[in-house]
């Protein structure tokens, strides 16, 4: 409960404000404000800051909450807490809708398309009679519970502040699970979290729908605390300006959200209130000096300003362990298992003009390590790609225990138990080495992370186990991958590049390593450029030359074989 | 609807769509080589516009004086940067470039209000100053942040808008300004008149196109923004002062900016805030042409513009939502047409 000490005390203290003497209302007002605006920057943080996805159209979500609640409560006279659910749906339904056909945008366009839909959603919400104009509604009941009914800021000031404490140790919660750990690893990319059973339009649109849900709230709570709604502060001035609060607090971090919101609506409502004073002067002096402190700010705190306090704490907190004494299930083995497991038959790859992998066929039989080796652009790679779905053959059959695959997903192909590590490394560098090794276990349910720890002991990492993984040494970024592999519990490895950036004891090791796999009943297929390593290694050996299969065999015959001498060599040797 | 207000549309939609194709370009442009996306696009427009006007009506712009004091932090910034190697011609050249250059464009803004020079020279001043507005904007509030996300330059960049649209304000009021015409030439075909301030806006839209195409297509410098682009740490390897490089991109970003506002400024009024939403649209072609494409862009832009003035003809209400949603279907399309695999990019 150690870990969860600071949050009670925040708790407490923020309990205490309100009943601290001589304390302004004004300042209350300002609280509240900075509640609310913290419940929808706690979404972004998950969204962006996590996930990845930047959005400006929050303040539309937040619209969507108040609106709801406005219209049920003044129209039809239902009682604000049944608008609550009611307010959450709609934030909710919209968000599936607007996520169905934005989320699937990749790169830079999903935060475009989000300025989009937040501006004409803003100019809807101004133009439509039933949302009363650009007047918006007025006269929507307070909050109450019996007779002791929110009207002034320091009543609903609980509301608002009970709220974000409960969405904040919810979002830690959500993001310390196997599913936070799938967002989380979204932002690196799809490729890795999809080989690992990670659907990820699913685990975006989920983001995308908890965000909008936490910026209904929000909505819902400023509808009863102001006890009007009307567009403006659901435009898309307000969309970026949660983003800001978001990236100024530390877009990465939940208490970085309430942070942000802290230095935004304070800064703002400081420079609102004594700038006029200071300068005597006119117009928007506030919106330039707030325009150029946020540029120095960004300056000085790049990652946020919640991180930036954080590294200057002696002591890091620390992190909990799971039990490692408990069982895993492990995968039902078939029994008798035929000879060959992986059987690739005429597989084709062509890219344009280019073939890449060309009628290429060889078996992996169980408890064998095979080794694909040829040079630079052979299409060992592009083999890898075929067989784990990254990449769609274009002809050819590649079949799992006589079972053809057919183009699967790669999220289908590791239920199989086919895992893999990637030629150029695809970790998350600031998730620890446990947390992207827990990836791996995304789809062995709750267990992940003592699957992971199993298998980071294995390989050797032990001391390692906490760091962030982007501070490793690449060689033991490449063991990470293998420990991550290791723990979908598969019955084959394919490796590209294990060896490369280890040194020689590392290699060894490695080496020991996967015949101990291979004598525990596990096939391997590798990629590899180290000869000594594969021809000390290998069972057998499979030459890959311009995309064709040129030699297939055991080392000592590959050794001596004349077409890969020469494909390696050039003719004249 | 009849064939003269359709073609009357069509001609008003082109004309807007030239001015958002010139600012859809300048965001490309200045996308692709500092991986900012430029928001104050639109105060470049206010600026170049407003200080035209100011000029022309015989008034000092509060720009120039603007451009001597970022020059100023600017001059300071440098000298910080390098503190530990200063030399004769590094200071020099700061000096010249930081100090000297926007205290001679002030003193020319002056000498042109007191004496209402020409529409020519009023020009050239107002490109000027708002040339130095962009290139100190990059040194001082990009340059430093180079290194730093998309996400946080675009922050910064949202910042810079709010700053600059506050000091458009303080310089120019809340009233609304025009300027005079480039050129007051006209005639008609058929129902439909062409001013030669519409022509020139096409000209110099096209000018700019074909002048991009051939910069970056053809000279070493284009390459180097290039590069730039597409690996910041590969092109230093290979010599190329990156930070060199984003003030070209913002200075030929501020220049256009500039333009555009002076060939607007003769036809609409403007307001110190009314750069914004014409940035805005801008943005859309720039989206739609995938922050990559230049001639995509200028197609869309025009796309953008037209559909404009029809949406403003027939639901002047609903022009706005019907401008940005025309976005989300071709975001869509774009996305599933070229579903890029994007690793690896932070």
């Amino acid at each position: 409960m150690a870990a969860r000490l600071p949050v009670v005390i925040f708790a407490l203290v923020m309990a205490a404000i309100p009943h601290l003497p001589h304390m302004p209302p004004f300042w209350i007002v300002l609280l509240d404000n900075i509640g609310l605006s913290a419940l929808v920057a706690m979404g972004l943080v998950l969204l962006t800051g996590v996930g990845g996805l930047t959005s400006f159209g929050q303040a539309a979500f937040c619209g969507f909450g108040a609106y709801t609640t406005a219209v049920l409560t003044t129209v039809y006279g239902i009682s604000p807490w049944l608008t609550l659910p009611a307010s959450l749906m709609v934030s909710g339904i919209a968000a599936v809708l607007l996520g169905l056909v934005t989320v699937r945008l990749s790169g830079h366009y999903l935060p475009l398309g989000t300025i989009a839909w937040g501006l004409g959603l803003f100019y809807l919400f101004g133009k439509l009679e039933f949302l009363g104009r650009n007047d918006g509604i007025s006269g929507i009941p307070p909050l109450a519970i019996g007779s002791l009914k929110m009207i002034d800021p320091g009543t609903i000031y609980y509301a608002i502040w009970f709220s974000v404490l409960a969405c904040a140790l919810l979002t830690m919660n959500l993001l310390d699970s196997r599913t936070g750990r799938a967002i989380r690893a979204l932002r690196r990319g799809h490729i890795a979290a999809e080989a690992f059973g990670v659907q990820t339009p699913r685990a975006k649109l989920i983001v995308f729908i908890y965000a909008a849900v936490l910026a209904g709230l929000s909505g819902w709570l400023y509808a009863h605390f102001q006890r009007a709604a009307n567009p403006t502060p659901f435009g898309a001035q307000a969309g970026i300006e949660y983003l800001f609060v978001a990236v100024v607090g530390g877009a990465g971090y939940v208490w970085g959200g309430v942070l942000g919101a802290a230095i935004v609506v304070i800064l703002k409502e400081v420079l609102q209130s004594y700038l006029p004073y200071l300068l005597h002067g006119e117009g928007q002096l506030e919106t330039i000096v707030f325009g150029i402190l946020l540029v120095g700010l960004l300056q000085l705190a790049p990652a946020g300003v919640w991180p930036w306090l954080m590294s200057w704490l002696p002591r890091q907190p620390d992190r909990k362990r799971p039990d490692t004494s408990l069982a895993l299930p492990a995968r039902a083995r078939t029994a008798g298992l035929p000879n060959v497991l992986l059987q690739i038959e005429h597989a084709r790859k062509q890219f344009g003009g280019v073939i890449a992998v060309n009628d290429v066929s060889f078996d992996v039989g169980v408890r064998e390590i095979v080794a694909l080796i040829g040079p630079n652009g052979a299409g060992k790679s592009t083999t890898f790609n075929l067989i784990t779905g990254v990449l769609t053959a274009s002809g050819g059959a590649i079949s799992v225990l006589g079972k053809k695959l057919a183009n699967a997903p790669p999220q289908e192909v590791v239920k199989l138990g086919i895992s893999r590590t990637f030629q150029h490394v695809k970790l998350v560098p600031d998730m620890s080495v446990l947390e992207n090794v827990a990836i791996g276990a995304h789809l062995r349910g709750n267990a992940g992370a003592l699957a992971s720890m199993r298998q980071i002991e294995r390989v050797g990492l032990s001391d390692q186990i906490d760091q962030p993984a982007g501070s490793l040494s690449l060689g033991q970024q490449r063991i990470v991958e293998i420990a991550r592999a290791l723990c979908v519990d598969p019955m084959l490895l394919l490796l590209d590049e294990p060896a490369a950036g280890l040194r020689h004891m590392e290699k060894q090791r490695l080496a020991a390593l996967l015949r101990q796999l291979r004598d525990g009943g596990m096939s391997v297929l590798l990629v590899e450029h180290d000869m000594g390593f594969v021809m000390d290694l290998a069972d057998r050996v499979v030459v890959l030359d311009f995309g064709t299969k040129i030699a297939e065999g055991t080392p000592a015959a590959i050794k001596t074989d004349p077409e890969v001498i020469k494909a390696y060599l050039g003719a004249a040797a | 609807m009849n064939t003269t207000i359709m073609l009357f549309l069509i001609q008003d939609g082109i004309t807007n769509g030239a001015i958002y194709a010139l600012l859809g370009l300048a965001l490309v442009l200045v996308f692709a080589v500092t991986r900012v996306i430029l928001i104050p696009q639109g105060e470049f427009v206010t600026y170049g516009a407003l200080t035209y006007a100011s000029l022309s009506a015989g008034q000092m712009p509060g720009t120039a004086r603007l451009a001597v004091a970022m020059g100023a932090v600017a001059f300071f910034l440098d000298l910080m940067a390098a503190r530990r190697s200063l030399g004769f011609r590094l200071v020099a050249r700061a000096v010249a470039v930081n100090v000297v250059l926007p205290a001679i464009v002030l003193a020319l803004a002056m000498w042109s209000a007191a004496h209402r020079a020409g529409v020519a020279v009023n020009i050239a001043l107002s490109l000027a100053i708002v040339a130095a507005v962009g290139v100190f904007l990059y040194r001082i509030a990009f340059q430093p942040l180079a290194h730093t996300s998309v996400l946080v330059l675009l922050i910064a960049s949202v910042g810079c808008h709010l700053a600059m649209q506050g000091l458009g304000l303080l310089f120019f009021g809340a009233e609304g300004q025009r300027g005079p015409p480039i050129m007051d030439a006209a005639f008609s075909a058929g129902s439909l008149r062409f001013t030669g301030q519409s022509l020139s806006v096409y000209a110099i839209t096209v000018a700019f196109i074909i002048g991009l195409w051939l910069l970056f297509g053809f000279t070493l410098y284009g390459k180097a923004l290039r590069a730039t682009a597409v690996n910041r740490l590969g092109a230093r390897l290979a010599g190329i002062r990156t930070s060199l490089s984003g003030q070209i991109a913002f200075l030929l970003a501020s220049l256009i900016g500039a333009i555009s506002g002076i060939l607007i400024v003769p036809i609409t009024t403007l307001y110190y805030d009314t750069g914004f939403l014409i940035g805005l649209k801008g943005f859309i072609a720039a989206i739609i042409g995938g922050l990559m494409s230049y001639p995509l862009t200028a197609v869309a832009a025009l796309l953008v513009g037209t559909v404009e003035a029809f949406s403003s003809f027939y639901a002047s209400n609903f022009k706005e939502v019907i401008v940005f949603t025309l976005l989300i279907p071709v975001l869509l399309l774009r996305s599933l047409a070229a579903p890029a695999v994007e690793e690896e990019k932070d």
